[in-house]
């Protein structure tokens, strides 16, 4: 499993991404800045959290449109796997490789905590050492991770099972409709969610419950 | 040549900041207010001076970065 960590500036989580990675797949990820024009030969990117050029614009907007995207954007085509956390779901999501967007959670307020995530697609490459309905623990940290898109859009995804996580039951931290924590593409390569769950593999984290998303890309 | 660009959230788009200031107006004893809707203005310069040009200009712009065309509208305007 070779991957890559797109960093941009204002980005927080790429060492936490970056540990994660290395410590369950064995292998150190690339990391790429975003001025760069070609990815290195991978088989996953991961654009991490963080507040990419402080959220200026939108949440996502500014990063979305950095020189790596375009390469990011034709391999995509070609099946390269794409996962987006939190601040890397809003980029990508502005990028158009996910559609629908996110904005201000409904509440107002940034909302850092851990929220138990069901598991709605076990045949995601992130999800395949997991069961359809588990709960996972899974932290969350953001201000806008209210997920929306048009009738049509929720139609689908819901009915082509591309909604891979939903907050449970009454711990929707954001007012995302549905209570989608986390989609993927019609293709399935290309995943973004809110959560981090690159902040719950270790026994210091407080718990393990998201070591098997990780343990599932290396069977991928 | 100057222009404008207001770009405005869809009906049906959820503003909650909108929606504390309309809550914050209403406690400052601002009565009468229906509701509050927050945008985004942008004053942008261009080097073209063929209105039309400038315009095709701003458009892809608006496309392409100033607004999500997801949730937003926009509109132009010369100043």
């Amino acid at each position: 499993m070779k991957s890559a960590i797109i960093h941009f500036p204002g980005i927080n989580r790429e060492h936490d991404m970056f540990m994660a990675l290395e410590n369950i797949t064995g292998f150190s990820p690339h990391l790429v800045w975003h001025t760069q024009t070609t990815l290195p030969d991978v088989d996953l990117v991961v654009v991490p959290g963080g507040f990419s050029y402080g959220d200026y614009l939108r949440c996502g907007a500014i990063a979305a449109r950095s020189p790596i995207m375009s390469d990011i954007k034709t391999k995509t085509l070609k099946g390269l796997k794409v996962l987006g956390v939190c601040n890397g779901f809003q980029i990508i999501t502005e990028a158009g490789l996910l559609p629908g967007a996110l904005v201000r959670n409904a509440g107002l307020k940034f909302v850092c905590r851990n929220v138990d995530l069901v598991v709605e697609n076990n045949t995601t490459w992130i999800t395949s050492k997991m069961r359809k309905g588990d709960v996972i623990p899974c932290p969350v940290a953001h201000g806008e991770g209210n997920y929306i898109c048009d009738a049509e859009t929720l139609k689908r995804l819901e009915g082509e099972g591309r909604i891979v996580f939903r907050y449970a039951k009454g711990q929707n931290p954001n007012g995302a409709m549905n209570d989608i924590a986390g989609i993927c593409n019609d293709a399935g390569n290309v995943i973004g969610m809110m959560p981090h769950p690159e902040n719950m593999i270790e026994p210091l984290h407080g718990s393990t419950a998201c070591r098997p998303l990780f343990e599932s890309l290396l069977a991928a | 040549m100057k222009a404008t660009v207001k770009v405005t959230l869809k009906n049906g788009v959820l503003d909650p900041q909108g929606k504390a200031i309309e809550g914050a107006l209403g406690s400052m004893g601002f009565d009468g207010v229906n509701s509050v809707r927050q945008g985004k203005y942008f004053e942008i310069e261009l080097v073209e001076t063929d209105h039309g040009k400038a315009e095709a200009q701003l458009m892809s712009m608006c496309e392409k970065l100033i607004a999500n065309t997801v949730i937003e509208n926009y509109t132009i305007e010369f100043a």
